[in-house]
């Protein structure tokens, strides 16, 4: 098998990775600008011997992929703003019953209908606590067409491994542009899966942890008792309702599962970060602008590093940590009124955390980023 | 009730819009709003007539107007129509939803709302897929037609299911009034619609609406397409009153399905045995609806 190099839209890419990655039902719903990944995969998932449907609505596609999950498949929904928050209440039961899937977002300019043919990125809280309750869940996010199908490739290979939903953070202008695409041959593509119960089937508890916190996953037909709910439940996966210290046991290792594995999690760009004195912390679209701005703006001198998250939840506390005494300021750029920015902020204080928000419908050029690196770095 | 008994000058819903050529929605929508008047109040979902009516600087209509999300029509309908009774004000509160926010999204909405006999229209204009997103297909979808979601292709012909009888539904919830309509029979369509804005309650008024984009017809054919899909019994037109029909039309001569599909490109790729499978649909439905083999 030899490489490839294709032409492909992020819309396409993501497709081609989420069927690279073993991907065998897609469930979804029309909705701009994410429609192309629901017509792309109704004719190339047949090809494949997968499995194609489109659903009545969003609740039903996201429904659906969970069922098929526990049907043992590997599985993925696309949509975008109106539809990720239909989405919200499965997203949740997804993460309680420790489904794997993956869910595509391609962000468009919010709230409510917003701009549909417009990018945006102003969901990068919800995919974080959409839904109600505690819990974490992962989200990434690509900058290009080549991002796309890797990271699509990885959110399924996060989800299986952490047996969670895992979010696709794209965004319209990613995901309508098109770009060169190396697909790597099959056999050298990393592919994981969900790990099976060892254990004779009498001794199985299907929500018992592993080490990583990860319990082994039995689907029904194959020997071993399958008990799931959106109760909390305890090891053996009945429901516990009245129980506040199954509850705890539950959430706690709902959220720590991901929480204490950040660091394998871990997926960012770094750029200039040696000398830097202002860092740039940008995602998706926006730092494809950041990083021509950061890259111009050190020409001139400015001592600039860029931060490019592709791994957004769980965000990298810890990196930040470490970074926070030997950078002075920072500057998030993103389209959004300051969601990122929070968290940023929560980690390395307030107060030389910069922001330069997009409200939605455009992208920021390069040189309003740069003049704001001016700004911030001569302290006006 | 004539097309000249319209007032000519009076339209809520004015030219000036973006629609396609041929696209048969406006029809429906401003020789509706002229006898719905003009203290009407209209809620659209995300649809075409949306996009083609309701976007400045291209605003078409002359009534108050709200926007909601995909899925909640029948439910916005009746929280406005409460809010008027309430106030004594007598008001037509109109739904215009597509076939993908009536079939499938909206469903759960225009159910209860049915049920609690909200007083209210709703109107589902029906293109048969989602053509405001790029041609994905619905649950109106008529079997075998190729749509971006189902795309005809060497192993898969298009859509695998049938048309789902939205009407039919809706007659089972046992409602005031229940009228399927066509633009190709202006009488008849106007007379259902002055009978729907007379009556008290929930009245669920279904009108096909070709589309020669979607269709990937003539669009100078668009009233031709609406006749032939009556003429041949894809599309039926009768009135149902709290559940049972009251008033039936039949076709004098019925065609074969074959005529009607015939230059629409979404049926292009038909073999023998889809137009059939298509043909064996109508009969049976047919056979339903009038208590007679065809």
């Amino acid at each position: 098998m030899k490489m490839e190099v294709k032409f492909y839209s992020g819309n396409v890419a993501a497709a081609e990775g989420a069927i690279a990655a073993g991907c065998r039902f897609f469930a979804g719903y029309p909705i701009t600008p994410s429609s192309e990944i629901a017509e792309y995969m109704s004719r190339r998932l047949p090809q494949v011997g997968g499995i194609f449907v489109q659903m009545e609505d969003e609740l039903a596609s996201m429904a659906a992929i969970l069922g098929a999950s526990w049907g043992g498949l590997k599985t993925m929904t696309a949509t975008s703003g109106p539809g990720f928050s239909l989405m919200q209440e499965n997203i949740g039961l997804g993460a309680m019953t420790e489904t794997p899937c993956v869910v595509v977002n391609v962000q468009r300019a919010g709230p409510s209908t917003g701009m549909p043919t417009l990018v945006g990125q102003g969901d990068v809280m919800q995919s974080r606590w959409g839904s109600h309750g505690d819990y974490e869940l992962i989200a990434l996010s690509p900058s290009s067409p080549q991002e796309c199908f890797d990271l699509t490739i990885r959110a399924f290979n996060l989800a299986e491994e952490y047996r969670v939903p895992t979010m696709l953070l794209m965004d319209e202008s990613t995901a309508h542009m098109y770009e060169k695409v190396v697909v790597p041959p099959a056999d050298k593509i990393k592919v994981v899966e969900r790990k099976r119960p060892r254990v004779a089937p009498e001794k199985y508890l299907p929500f018992k942890p592993a080490r990583n916190m990860v319990p082994p996953m039995a689907c029904a037909g194959e020997g071993y008792r399958v008990h799931v709910t959106g109760l909390t439940h305890d090891e053996r996966g009945y429901p516990q309702t009245t129980d506040p210290e199954v509850q705890e046991k539950l959430v706690r290792r709902l959220c720590d599962k991901i929480r204490k594995n950040e660091r394998k999690m871990r997926d960012m760009e770094i750029l200039h970060m040696d000398d830097a004195e202002l860092a740039l912390i940008s995602f998706g679209i926006s730092a494809r602008s950041s990083k021509a701005a950061v890259n111009r703006a050190r020409k001139k001198g400015y001592k600039v590093a860029l931060i490019r998250l592709k791994t957004i939840w769980p965000f990298p506390e810890e990196y930040f940590e470490k970074i926070a005494d030997d950078i002075k300021n920072f500057l998030v750029v993103e389209i959004n009124y300051g969601q990122l920015k929070y968290e940023v902020e929560r980690n390395v204080g307030k107060g030389r955390v910069h922001h330069l928000p997009k409200f939605g419908g455009a992208v920021h050029t390069p040189e309003e980023i740069y003049a704001k690196i001016k700004e911030v770095y001569n302290g006006n | 009730m004539n097309i000249k008994d319209l007032p000519e000058d009076e339209n809520y819903f004015t030219p000036g819009h973006t629609a396609c050529a041929g696209c048969a929605a406006p029809i429906i929508v401003r020789n509706m709003m002229k006898i719905f008047g003009k203290d009407t109040i209209v809620y659209t979902p995300a649809n075409c007539l949306l996009v083609f009516g309701g976007t400045y600087p291209y605003l078409s209509w002359k009534v108050p107007y709200l926007h909601e999300a995909f899925e909640n029509t029948g439910s916005c309908i009746a929280g406005v129509s409460r809010a008027y009774k309430k106030k004594g004000k007598k008001v037509t509160v109109v739904g215009f939803a597509g076939d993908g926010g009536t079939y499938d999204i909206g469903i759960q909405a225009l159910s209860g709302a049915a049920e609690r006999n909200e007083d209210a229209i709703y109107v589902c204009y029906d293109n048969e897929a989602y053509m405001n997103t790029g041609i994905q297909r619905s649950g109106s979808t008529p079997y075998g037609a190729s749509t971006t979601t189902t795309p005809a292709g060497k192993k898969i012909p298009g859509k695998l299911e049938h048309k789902k009888d939205m009407a039919e539904i809706m007659r089972a919830h046992q409602i005031p009034y229940v009228a399927t309509m066509s633009i190709a029979h202006p009488k008849d369509f106007l007379e259902k619609t002055k009978k729907a804005k007379e009556t008290e309650g929930f009245r669920y008024l279904h009108v096909l609406s070709p589309c020669p984009t979607g269709w990937r017809a003539d669009p100078a054919k668009t009233v031709e397409l609406a006749r032939k899909a009556v003429d041949c019994g894809m599309w039926t037109l009768y009135e149902a009153e709290y559940g049972e029909i009251t008033n039936i039309y039949k076709p004098k001569k019925k065609i074969p399905v074959e005529e009607y599909i015939r230059g629409q490109g979404r049926f292009r790729h038909f073999t023998p045995e889809m137009v059939e499978e298509l043909q064996r649909w109508v009969d049976e439905k047919w056979e339903r609806l009038y208590g007679e083999k065809p």
